[in-house]
């Protein structure tokens, strides 16, 4: 089993990654839950989501302490750091984010995702360029998952659809040559 | 057929539309208003009829007229609009006309905040109108049992003519998961209701009203119901049992809260010692049974609840002063993490075993 909790501002499509890997997780045959938790607003304010995918039956959905931080920026780094298990992975986005974890029982991933997702073609698909840091430390999800939910959200518009597939790539390969 | 992920409130929608409910009447407020969203979409695809209604009263008084009419009609809103609702629901409650109510409660009292809470079980199961009546109420831990306990809501209500509510905390509303969505049943194996006023030139008259004015009328009439009620509590108490067979201390939570305790008694047995829960799925009826069961042989209970303490008392009447029952409360859209469940557990079992 492994809880997974992703967090930002609202806008940095944080619950979409949430639910996409909620969704390859269902699709790879594994129970999953998603639980987002937002505020009133569209954009700004924050949002976060616990996701766990499990081999069994999923009892509690929350991430009081979670495997894996997702921060997509420097207040949701700070906020959830203290809470990841002891020997759990953080991923931050270096772009918005130090990389300060103070504290030396966690994996901390610096990401740089803004600049990745720019050069992917669309700051949009920061989210996803996380992601695929996600999935190349964890396999939480395959990658053909993924990129058969990004066919499946994108469908009738290619160009996100090869943006996105290069955010996520780039992703990917942020982690290679980083041990954390 | 596969599963797909969906929201709970989907999921309730789905499990209603599915089991033939074809009129819905809302009025907006968080954290439901995904419910009157995917009806307005849904509604009109299977030839029903979605009203945004001008508030909860009218909704729940627009509930009454489609109901007595014969279809399966739902509203749906969130505690202080449920609220609202409950001259409508013991009216609907005397004039014994089945519908489903769904509550994703928020925190309470008042206009309260948006985040989860489960204050209005007194308000669900004691009769939240004025008036001798109950409704059969149902609290769903899952999205797939969010449809699948509002599709079987759908039968109850209309089995026993007593008005069903889907009692859910805002998790549930927000939740997804995977869910196998029940095959749509056609409203032709829907069984025909003999009391319905749905038109009929030269037909028996038929009357649904919840005016009656003579004493030697009304007494009996309350008294029907009081027989419904009983054979509801006979026939349709319904409960999850976790690891409680040698439970030591059992823990008894509703809806999400449940899962919780279930991931507690999981850490509660690593650390060797014997918990298990007990998850009413009718609050009412309320599963007493499984309670005195479990009295046998447990040290003490638990009731964990995201209020200051409503299903509790229920609990201590089931268990019968037998065993000590504890509690531990979360408000204001606060939810217990698991950790905080293990200490009051095991704060429960220390004073269950102090001497007299």
């Amino acid at each position: 089993m492994i809880r997974i909790l992703l967090a930002g501002q609202g806008g940095q499509g944080v619950l979409s990654v949430g639910k996409m890997l909620a969704e390859g997780g269902l699709r790879e045959g594994k129970e999953v839950s998603y639980l987002p938790a937002y505020g009133p607003e569209m954009r700004g304010g924050t949002a976060n989501c616990s996701v766990v995918i499990s081999e069994e039956e999923i009892a509690s959905p929350l991430c009081n302490e979670p495997d894996v931080l997702v921060a997509m920026n420097g207040p949701s780094f700070h906020k959830f750091t203290p809470r990841v298990r002891p020997g759990g992975i953080v991923l931050v986005n270096g772009s918005l984010s130090d990389c300060y974890a103070g504290r030396e029982d966690v994996a901390v991933y610096d990401i740089p995702a803004n600049d990745l997702a720019l050069e992917a073609g669309d700051m949009r698909s920061a989210n996803n360029v996380i992601l695929g840091a996600l999935c190349a430390l964890t396999h939480v999800v395959t990658d053909k998952s993924v990129l058969n939910c990004f066919n499946e959200k994108f469908v009738g518009r290619p160009a996100l659809i090869e943006i996105n597939r290069r955010a996520f790539a780039l992703g990917k390969r942020a982690i290679d040559g980083q041990d954390g | 057929m596969s599963k797909i992920l969906l929201h709970g409130t989907e999921a309730i929608c789905e499990g209603a539309i599915r089991n033939g409910c074809r009129a819905f009447f809302g009025y907006p407020i968080t954290p439901q208003n995904e419910v009157p969203e995917y009806m307005s979409v849904n509604m009109p695809k299977v030839g029903g009829a979605f009203v945004q209604a001008e508030s909860e009263v009218a909704a729940i008084n627009m509930v009454y007229g489609a109901g007595g009419a014969g279809v399966r009609a739902m509203t749906s809103s969130s505690s202080p609009g449920v609220s609202l609702k409950q001259e409508g629901i013991s009216y609907i409650a005397c004039a014994r006309i089945p519908c489903v109510i769904v509550n994703i409660m928020r925190a309470g009292p008042g206009l309260g905040g948006i985040l989860p809470a489960q204050g209005d079980y007194f308000q669900a199961t004691k009769g939240g109108g004025h008036g001798d009546y109950h409704l059969l109420v149902l609290a769903p831990c899952s999205v797939q049992e969010a449809c699948d306990l509002t599709y079987l809501a759908f039968d109850l209500s209309d089995k026993y003519r007593v008005p069903a509510m889907i009692l859910a905390d805002g998790m549930i509303g927000q939740l997804m998961e995977p869910v196998e969505l029940p095959p749509m049943r056609p409203l032709s194996a829907i069984p025909k209701k003999d009391w319905a006023t749905d038109g009929g030139y030269g037909a028996e008259r038929r009357v649904l009203n919840s005016l009656i004015i003579k004493p030697e009328e009304l007494e009996p009439h309350v008294n029907e119901l009081q027989r419904t009620y009983e054979l509801i509590a006979a026939q349709e108490k319904r409960c999850e049992e976790y690891m409680t067979e040698d439970a030591e201390i059992v823990l008894t939570a509703y809806g999400t809260v449940a899962r919780i305790c279930k991931s507690a008694a999981k850490q509660l047995r690593k650390e060797g010692i014997k918990a298990g829960v007990i998850r009413p799925i009718t609050l009412y009826p309320f599963p007493s049974e499984a309670y005195a069961k479990a009295a046998e042989h447990a040290k003490a209970f638990l009731s964990v609840e995201l209020s200051l303490g409503q299903m509790v008392e229920d609990v201590r009447l089931a268990v019968n002063g037998r065993r000590p029952v504890a509690f531990y409360g979360r408000t204001g859209g606060n939810v217990p993490e698991e950790g905080e469940i293990v200490q009051a557990a095991k704060s429960a079992l220390a004073k269950a075993r102090l001497p007299e």
